[in-house]
C-alpha cells in the first residue's frame, strides 16, 4: 500500500500559489480572453415572456445587420410551437465583427409568440388554482417520505419540543468570470476555450452537440473565473457558441452577460421547511419531524443542461434522532433551472436544524454548545466543538438571548458540518527532461482552488526538488484524463495520481540513470545521464492516499443595530478536519472563501421574482448583494491534522454553517429568532415588531 | 473610486455656463436662452463621431494604441476585444465591480463606463503595465506572498485599486485600504488576503492567524 512520505517539506507548508504570478500580471488567458484568428463576438437571444408558445422566431432582419456572420436557433427553437418555460431560456444566437453588431441584432429579431399564464413564486405556484408549469402535472411534487423508529408516539415521549418555519432563498452562483466558451468549429478540427469545472465532460458534450467523433474534439480551460458547482458540462451557451461557429466558419466567443447569469445558468434550490424536534430532559434528541418544499426551478432538480439539483437536503441533518419522519417535495415555477452549488443541500439543512435545535437550547435552558456535545454522532465533531469554544472564548461570550444592553445587540451562535468529500479515477503523466526539469500533464482543472499548485509540491516533496522546477498543465483534453472538479474531490483524485507518476518517474529515471537514489542534490546529474531522450511514465490513482468524510464546527459573533436592522458578522472561528493538507496557502483560501460566501447567504443573497411580470428583479450587482471587503470578519482558522486519513478535500465543508451559525448569533443577539435568510435590515426590524406600523408583515 | 476629468469641451463650457450665471436669477432667464442656443450652436460646429468607426489613439502602458472602433466602444471593449489586452476582466459590464479597473493618469476608473473615444490623451495604465521589465512591483508581489487571490478574476482590477491607492498614500490605514477597494467585488472570497496584501505592500507587519493542531493529540 503506498503511503505519503513521513518528511514533507512543501507537502503542508505555505508554499505560494504557482500560477499567481500569471493572475498578478493579467498574462492568465482565460477562455474570455483567448483571441483565436478571425474571433467573432456572439451572443444570446433571450425568452423575454415567463412561459409562452414560441410560434416563429425570424432571424433574417438580423443576418442583415452589418457584421453580423451568422445567427443560428438555440436546439428545440428551430422547430415551431416550442413553449419557453421562463424568462431568459435561450432562444436563439447570433455571431459578429464587434459586440455593437451583435446587440443591433438582437434589437432587431422578431418572434410571434402566444403568451401563456405562468406562476414564479413558491408559495403561489404549490397552490392548486395556480398556472401549471408542465400540463401534464401538478407544480407540487408529492411528498418523499422517509420514517425511522416510532414516530407515532415519539413526541409524547418527549420532555421539550420545539416547532419553527424557516426559509432560505434561490442563491445565485454568480461567478465572477461568467458562463461561456471560444469555440472555433468551422474546421475539420473543434477547439472549445471553456470556462468549465470539467474540461473532459465538455469535449464530450461538444462531440455529441456537434455528431462528431471526441477524437476530432479538443477542450481547454487553462485558466477559469470561478464556477461553485454552475459549470459542469457544455451548457445551452456552449452549442450556440459551436452552431454559431459552424455557420460562421470562424471562432466564436460566447460569454454570458451579468444579466444572463442570473437568468439561466443555475442556482441553488429555496427552501420552505417546517420542523418540530423533541427531546429528553436531559437533552438527548428523540424525535424530529420535518415537512419541507422548495423550488429547482422549472425542472425537478433532475439532470439539465449542465448539472443537477435537487430541493431535497439530508435531515435531521448531521444529528442522529431515534424516531424521525422526513417529508419532502419539490415546486416547479417558471424560473431557470437549479445546478449544484457549493455543498448542495448542506447549507440549506444547516440553517434549519440548528435553528431548531438554539431554539431547543433555550427551551431547555442549556448552552447550545453542550446540547450540541451531547447529541453529536461525531468524535470529531464533538472534539472541534470543544477546541473551538475554547478558541473563541464561548464561555465568556455567550449570554442568554437577547440580554446585551443598549440599541446595538451582540450575540454568538454556533453550527456544524459533515461532507463527503474524497475521489478517484484520475490519470497523468510525467515527463523527465535531461536537463533536470519536470512536467506533469493531468486534465484536471484549476478553478482557482490551487490543483496547479498541490500537484507542484506533491512532485517537489516525492522528488526531492523544487516547486519551481516543476511544470504543471492542466485543462487540456490531450492530457490524461480526470474527473470534473465537483464534490470537493479534486485533491484526492489527483494527489494520489501524482504520487503514482512521480514514484515511477523516480525510479526510471534511477533505473536508466544508474543513480541509486536520484532526489534532491543527485536529481540533475541523473537527468543528465538521460542523454538526448527524455523520460515520460503515466500513472493514476491508487488506493490508500486519500479518503473522504470532513468534519467542521463554526463559531459566530455578530452585532445587530436594533435602530437600522443592520447585522455586522464580527468573527468567525472555523475548527476542521481535512485529512492531510498539502497546500496550507490555498486551503486557508478556500476556508476564507467558504466563510464569506456563507455570510452572503446568511445576510445579503436572494434572488427576486416578481409576481406580477415573472422577471428577476435583482439580475445585477447593484440589486443582488455580495459581500465587499467591509463587511469581512475577522476569521480564525484551526486545522486538525489528521495526516493518516489522506488527502480528503475542503472546499464545500467550510461554507455548510456558516448561514447557521450567523442566523443563531443573531437570535442570541436579539432574543427572537430570523426565521428567513438572508436577514435583512427589514427582516430583523420586523423580527423585534419595529416595522409595524410602517410596512404590512407580508411585505417583510 | 474618482472619476476622471471630462474632456469634451461640452461638459466643460456647461459646468462654466452654470458656474457663470447661476448667481442672478433674473438675468439668467433671458441670458440662459442665448447662452443655451450659442452653446448647440457651438457644439454643433465640432466634429459629429459615429456611426462608423473612428480611428483613435490611446496611450497605454507607455505606449501609443492606434484603433478604429466605434464612438460607442468603451475603454474596457477596446482593451480586450480591438486590443490584446485582456488583464482587465468584464464582470458586470455596469460599473458595479471593479474588475475592469484602469488607472486613468494614475486614477482608478471603471473602464467599462467609460468610452475609448473620451479616453485619448489620458495616461492609461492595465494591469500588463504594471510590471517592469519583468519586476513585479510590491502590490503585486504582496498579492502573490498573501494569496491574496483563488480563481484570478478580480485580482487585476483589486490590483489597481490597491495600486491608485499607494500612489496617493503610501501608509493607509486598514479603513483607508478599504473604502479604496469598496468598489471592487470577489466571489472566491479573497477579501481578508487583499486587505493583507494591501497593508504588506505598504510596509505594514503582517500576522497569519492560521493554526494547525494534531488531532492524535486531542484530549
Amino acid at each position: 500500500m503506498p503511503s505519503w512520505p513521513e518528511k514533507r517539506e512543501y507537502i503542508g507548508s505555505h508554499a505560494k500559489r504557482i500560477d499567481a504570478p500569471a493572475k498578478v500580471t493579467g498574462a492568465a488567458k482565460y477562455a474570455s480572453d483567448v483571441q483565436p484568428e478571425g474571433w467573432l463576438y456572439g451572443m444570446i437571444y433571450r425568452s423575454k415572456w415567463p412561459k409562452a408558445k414560441i410560434v416563429k422566431i425570424d432571424l433574417e432582419k438580423a443576418k442583415a445587420v452589418p457584421g453580423i456572420k451568422a445567427a443560428v436557433f438555440a436546439p428545440r427553437f428551430d422547430q415551431p410551437d416550442q413553449t419557453s418555460r421562463y424568462y431568459g431560456e435561450e432562444l436563439a444566437g447570433v455571431a459578429g465583427t464587434t459586440k455593437q453588431g451583435c446587440l443591433d441584432a438582437l434589437r432587431v429579431i422578431q418572434v410571434e409568440v402566444k403568451e401563456m399564464p405562468f406562476v414564479v413564486r413558491e408559495e403561489d405556484a404549490k397552490e392548486d388554482t395556480s398556472p401549471r408549469v408542465w400540463d401534464d402535472q401538478p407544480n407540487l411534487s408529492k411528498p418523499r417520505l422517509k420514517e425511522n423508529g416510532e414516530f407515532d408516539k415519539a413526541f409524547s415521549e418527549c420532555d421539550a419540543v420545539v416547532e419553527g418555519f424557516y426559509t432560505t432563498p434561490v442563491q445565485l452562483h454568480h461567478p465572477l468570470e461568467s458562463h461561456g466558451n471560444t469555440i472555433s468549429a468551422g474546421g475539420e478540427e473543434i477547439t472549445a476555450w471553456a470556462s468549465t469545472q470539467h474540461v473532459v465532460g465538455v469535449r464530450s458534450d461538444l462531440a455529441g452537440h456537434l455528431n462528431v467523433p471526441q477524437s476530432k474534439v479538443h477542450a481547454i480551460c487553462e485558466f477559469m473565473g470561478g464556477g461553485f458547482g454552475s459549470k459542469f458540462g457544455l451548457g445551452a451557451e456552449g452549442g450556440i457558441a459551436a452552431r454559431l461557429s459552424q455557420e460562421a466558419k470562424a471562432p466564436v466567443k460566447l460569454m454570458l452577460t451579468r444579466f444572463d447569469e442570473a437568468l439561466a445558468v443555475g442556482n441553488r434550490p429555496s427552501s420552505f421547511q417546517k420542523i418540530k424536534l423533541g427531546a429528553k430532559s436531559d437533552g438527548k434528541l428523540h424525535a424530529f419531524e420535518l415537512d419541507s418544499y422548495g423550488t429547482a426551478g422549472y425542472g425537478s432538480g433532475g439532470a439539465s443542461g449542465g448539472g443537477s439539483a435537487s430541493p431535497d437536503f439530508p435531515a435531521p441533518y448531521i444529528y442522529k434522532v431515534p424516531n424521525t419522519r422526513v417529508k419532502q417535495s419539490t415546486v416547479v415555477v417558471n424560473a431557470g433551472v437549479a445546478r449544484a452549488f457549493r455543498a448542495p443541500g448542506h447549507p440549506t439543512a444547516s440553517f434549519g436544524m440548528e435553528s431548531i435545535m438554539d431554539e431547543m437550547a433555550v427551551k431547555l435552558n442549556m448552552d447550545p454548545v453542550e446540547l450540541r456535545i451531547k447529541n453529536d454522532p461525531s468524535e470529531v465533531r464533538r472534539k472541534e466543538y470543544a477546541l473551538g469554544a475554547e478558541k473563541f472564548g464561548w464561555k465568556q461570550k455567550y449570554k442568554a438571548p437577547g440580554s446585551s444592553s443598549g440599541p446595538i445587540k451582540t450575540g454568538v451562535g454556533c453550527a456544524g458540518a459533515t461532507w463527503g468529500g474524497g475521489g478517484r479515477g484520475t490519470k497523468a503523466e510525467a515527463q523527465v527532461n535531461p536537463d533536470g526539469s519536470f512536467e506533469i500533464r493531468c486534465c484536471t482543472q484549476d478553478l482557482g482552488t490551487g490543483s496547479k499548485t498541490v500537484i507542484a509540491l506533491i512532485a517537489a516533496d516525492l522528488l526531492g526538488i523544487k516547486p519551481e522546477q516543476i511544470t504543471v498543465k492542466v485543462g487540456d483534453t490531450h492530457y490524461p484524463p480526470s474527473g470534473g472538479s465537483g464534490g470537493s474531490t479534486t485533491t484526492a483524485s489527483v494527489a494520489p495520481a501524482i504520487y503514482d507518476v512521480c514514484t515511477k518517474a523516480l525510479a526510471e529515471l534511477q533505473k536508466q540513470s544508474g543513480v541509486e537514489d536520484a532526489r534532491g542534490d543527485k536529481w540533475a546529474g541523473a537527468c543528465k545521464k538521460l542523454g538526448l531522450t527524455p523520460i515520460t511514465v503515466n500513472g493514476q490513482w491508487q488506493e490508500g492516499l486519500s479518503s473522504s468524510g470532513a468534519g467542521g464546527v463554526q463559531f459566530a459573533e455578530v452585532e445587530v443595530d436594533t435602530e437600522t436592522g443592520f447585522t455586522k458578522v464580527k468573527k468567525i472561528t472555523c475548527v476542521q478536519d481535512g485529512g492531510l493538507i498539502v497546500s496550507k496557502l490555498t486551503c486557508e483560501s478556500q476556508v476564507n472563501g467558504g466563510i464569506l460566501m456563507g455570510i452572503g447567504y446568511a445576510l445579503y443573497e436572494e434572488r427576486v421574482m416578481d409576481k406580477t411580470s415573472g422577471v428577476v428583479l435583482n439580475p445585477n450587482f447593484e440589486t443582488y448583494k455580495l459581500l465587499g471587503l467591509s463587511d469581512a470578519p475577522e476569521i480564525e482558522v484551526v486545522f486538525l491534522d489528521m495526516p493518516e486519513r489522506g488527502v480528503i478535500g475542503i472546499g464545500e465543508p467550510v461554507t455548510i454553517p456558516t448561514a447557521a451559525a450567523v442566523a443563531n448569533a443573531v437570535a442570541n443577539a436579539l432574543g427572537v429568532r430570523v426565521n428567513s435568510l438572508p436577514i435583512t435590515p427589514q427582516r430583523v426590524l420586523d423580527a423585534i415588531g419595529k416595522l409595524k406600523n410602517i410596512v404590512p408583515a407580508a411585505a417583510a | 473610486m474618482s472619476e476622471s476629468k471630462p474632456k469634451d469641451n461640452f461638459s466643460v463650457s456647461r459646468r462654466f455656463f452654470l458656474k457663470s450665471f447661476g448667481t442672478s436669477a433674473a438675468v439668467a432667464a433671458t441670458v440662459q436662452v442665448e447662452a443655451v442656443a450659442a452653446e448647440l450652436e457651438k457644439a454643433n460646429s465640432e466634429k459629429v463621431y459615429g456611426p462608423g468607426t473612428v480611428p483613435i489613439t490611446l496611450q497605454v502602458n507607455g505606449k501609443p494604441l492606434k484603433l478604429n472602433v466605434e464612438p460607442r466602444v468603451t475603454l474596457l471593449e477596446a482593451l480586450r476585444n480591438h486590443s490584446n489586452l485582456t488583464g482587465a476582466k468584464e464582470v458586470c459590464d455596469r460599473g458595479t465591480c471593479g474588475a475592469c479597473t484602469v488607472l486613468l493618469d494614475d486614477k482608478p476608473v471603471y473602464s467599462c463606463s467609460k468610452l475609448a473615444i473620451d479616453s485619448q490623451g489620458s495616461k492609461i495604465t492595465t494591469v500588463e503595465g504594471l510590471a517592469k521589465d519583468g519586476k513585479l512591483t510590491p502590490v503585486q508581489q504582496a498579492f502573490i506572498d498573501q494569496d491574496a487571490l483563488m480563481c484570478g478574476f478580480c485580482t487585476p482590477g483589486f490590483i489597481m485599486s490597491v495600486t491608485a491607492l499607494l500612489k496617493q498614500n503610501p501608509r493607509p490605514t486598514a479603513d483607508q485600504v478599504k473604502h479604496a477597494c469598496s468598489g471592487n467585488l470577489c466571489r472566491c472570497g479573497t477579501y481578508p488576503r487583499v486587505l493583507q496584501a494591501a497593508m504588506k505592500a505598504a510596509g505594514a507587519p503582517v500576522a497569519n492567524k492560521t493554526e494547525v493542531i494534531s488531532y492524535a493529540k486531542l484530549a
